[in-house]
């Protein structure tokens, strides 16, 4: 692991609403996280931690506070530019799937790909080398609703990881699947942490998910209550 | 981002929401075939009234004993024409292209066990040059046949469908008025008029008519054509002027005869079938802007629906002005695929409706163009805007969309 983290939370607020309707979901959150690390986010439901996510996958701002990817300050950029974050360094898998509907497994895939511009060819074979790696080749011609929810899931994380990220963020990946495609995720994600260096950071409410990880980030109340190292190790 | 991306996203959207493109485009075809089968229509309208009315004859002035239409009442019928005034208007006027004699009969004609009511025209050869009929077949009078007024005949094609169907006329002998008397020619098709069956007719020597069926040297009507280069008031006022000392009426007195210029009907025609096609056409330009107002709403709608879909592409990294791009150019295709099927229709409408209306045809480039154009503008203005709220959306509320 090296030294200089990858991803740092500095007095991170984060205020939903505005006058008597309005709550602070963040009250100030410090986190470190190290390039490499595999990084399960726990702790009970409110306590914070989709919030925190989708600020580190730059498709929200923080109220106060400073959000440091690879060094550089995210929170001062515009709309666009974190657009442009999200499509070059990160991937990002969603409890509930997210994929296009009425879209084969392939296209779906290839998706972060044209949005790169990359040509059709680049695309397919990228696009085949991820649902590959998820084990889904011969299920790239099917669409969401001829798929089971692990397959749609894994097809989420083959759509996360076809650009290479830096980064793969994931609010709970498991949540909507039983135990047994569970693991296969969790195992999916450990070899895509341990074998193509990708960072990983996933929120899970199951401790024997969250046993796959590195580190576990502990939540509540909108803070960071406490952070286990190597739980792995 | 390069444009052929967002265009393929686009097409690939519009593909897979078949039921939703089609709605979509439905206003815009409903729209364009509208307008552009009645303005092609309208046009058609037009031009068989300005047809018609060119039958008339241009710039020509019908003399005729009376005072015009509906007025005179009682009292002795005033006398008609005699032949000394055709020569007075033909050598004592100016601006008078041709003059020309008609006296009306009508009558029963006859040939081989056929037989067919109609008109018979007395008149000379100068009523060709006058209402600009030419003859199809065979030829008009010989100055001979007209001063002696010959047994011959030229007929219109209703006649001659009737009394000889397939049959060549020209030379054979036909009865008419229980009078035999000789086919030398048939006249151009005129169709069928505001005025009647124009091709309903036989026009025979004046002289003949006179003799063997009204039995005076009374001339009911005269037409005169008159010169293009001449005012056509100033040639009527001058024929009234001389109508008036050949008839011999008192300063001050009424006219017992009227002078009609063509050319009245003629605009009066043209100028309702023309307001007509613009009524027309507003009403129809009108349902293609609710066409349009119908694509604006099913891309609203359909931005709603897709939100989720929104969110996810720009969670993956699209950038707001790429969204934004996609509904445009899907708006725009579906638009201008909208507009050409809706064009086609017109077409197909218009070549089978005009026969029905008995009007012609008439491809109007301007009109097809100009409704296309329309129909590709509203798509970029009325796709526009539910892009532009799409684009701008959270991609964390789009996601959280249910
Ligand atoms: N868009 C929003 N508007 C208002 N309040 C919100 C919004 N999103 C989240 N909150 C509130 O912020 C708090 C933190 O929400 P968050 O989704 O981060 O919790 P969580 O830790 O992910 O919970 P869970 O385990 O149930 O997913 C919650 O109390 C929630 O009600
Ligand atoms: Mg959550």
């Amino acid at each position: 692991m090296s030294a200089d983290p990858i991803i740092s939370l500095r007095g991170v607020t984060k205020n939903y609403g505005s006058g008597a309707t309005a709550f602070q979901a963040l009250k100030g959150v410090d986190l470190d996280i190290a390039q490499g690390d595999f990084v399960a986010v726990m702790g009970p439901s409110g306590s914070g931690k989709s919030t925190t996510m989708n600020i580190l996958g730059c498709l929200d701002v923080p109220t106060t506070g400073a959000f440091l990817f690879k060094g550089r300050h995210v929170e001062t950029l515009d709309r666009d530019q974190r657009a442009l974050l999200r499509r070059r360094y990160l991937g990002f898998v969603f409890q509930g799937f997210n994929l296009l509907a009425r879209t084969t497994a392939l296209e779906n895939v290839e998706l972060p790909l044209l949005y790169r511009g990359e040509d059709r060819r680049t695309r397919q074979i990228a696009g085949m080398a991820a649902l590959d790696k998820v084990g889904l080749k011969d299920w790239w011609d099917h669409t969401p609703a001829e798929l089971s929810g692990g397959q749609q899931q894994r097809v989420a994380i083959a759509r996360a990881i076809v650009t290479q990220p830096d980064v793969l963020l994931a609010d709970e990946p498991t949540g909507n699947l039983d135990s047994e495609r569970s693991v296969e995720i969790m195992q999916l994600l450990t070899d895509l942490n341990r074998n193509s260096g990708i960072t990983v950071l996933m929120v899970t409410h199951e401790p024997d998910m969250a046993a796959f990880a590195r580190t576990i980030v502990h939540f509540k109340d909108g803070l960071v209550e406490r952070v286990d190292q190597g739980a792995m190790a | 981002m390069i444009l052929g991306t967002t265009v393929v996203l686009a097409l690939r959207a519009i593909n897979r929401h078949k039921l939703r493109s089609f709605l979509t485009t439905l206003g815009i075809i409903i729209g364009v075939a509208a307008v552009v089968t009645m303005v092609t229509l309208g046009n058609g309208a037009t031009a068989a009234v300005r047809e018609q009315i060119s039958s008339l004859g241009a710039n020509v002035l019908q003399l005729r004993p009376g005072q015009g239409f509906g007025r005179g009442g009682g009292g002795p019928r005033p006398p008609d024409f005699k032949e000394q005034d055709l020569t007075a208007i033909a050598n004592q006027l100016t601006g008078v292209r041709a003059v020309a004699p008609i006296v009306q009969s009508s009558g029963t004609a006859i040939y081989e066990g056929n037989n067919w009511s109609t008109s018979v025209y007395g008149t000379t050869s100068a009523y060709s040059e006058v209402q600009q009929w030419k003859v199809a077949d065979g030829r008009l009078f010989m100055p001979e046949e007209e001063e002696a007024g010959s047994p011959v005949c030229i007929i219109g094609n209703t006649v001659r469908n009737n009394l000889f169907q397939r049959a060549d006329p020209v030379g054979k002998r036909m009865r008419i008025k229980g009078v035999s008397c000789q086919v030398i020619g048939v006249l151009t098709t005129r169709g069928q008029g505001g005025f009647g069956d124009q091709d309903d007719v036989v026009v025979m020597p004046i002289k003949f008519v006179q003799r063997r069926f009204t039995g005076d040297r009374d001339i009911s009507q005269i037409m005169v054509a008159v010169d293009d280069a001449y005012d056509t008031s100033v040639v009527q006022a001058s024929l009234e002027q001389l109508m008036r000392e050949r008839r011999k009426i008192k300063p001050g007195a009424d006219d017992n005869f009227n002078v009609f210029d063509t050319k009245q009907i003629s605009d009066t025609l043209t100028g309702t079938t023309t307001i007509l096609t613009q009524i027309v056409g507003t009403v129809a330009a009108i349902s293609l802007l609710v066409g349009g107002i119908g694509i604006m709403n099913i891309m609203l709608v359909s931005v709603t629906e897709r939100t989720r879909e929104i969110g996810i592409r720009l969670a993956i990294g699209a950038v707001a002005s790429e969204v934004l791009t996609q509904f445009l150019v899907e708006a725009i295709v579906l638009s201008c695929l909208g507009g050409l099927i809706g064009l086609v229709l017109a077409l197909v409408a218009s070549i089978a409706i005009a026969p029905l209306m008995q009007v012609p045809f008439i491809f109007n480039i301007q009109v097809n163009l100009i409704a296309f154009a329309f129909s590709a503008a509203i798509g970029v203005i009325f796709g526009y805007f539910p892009a532009r709220r799409a684009a701008a959306l959270n991609p964390i509320d789009a996601l959280r969309h249910e």
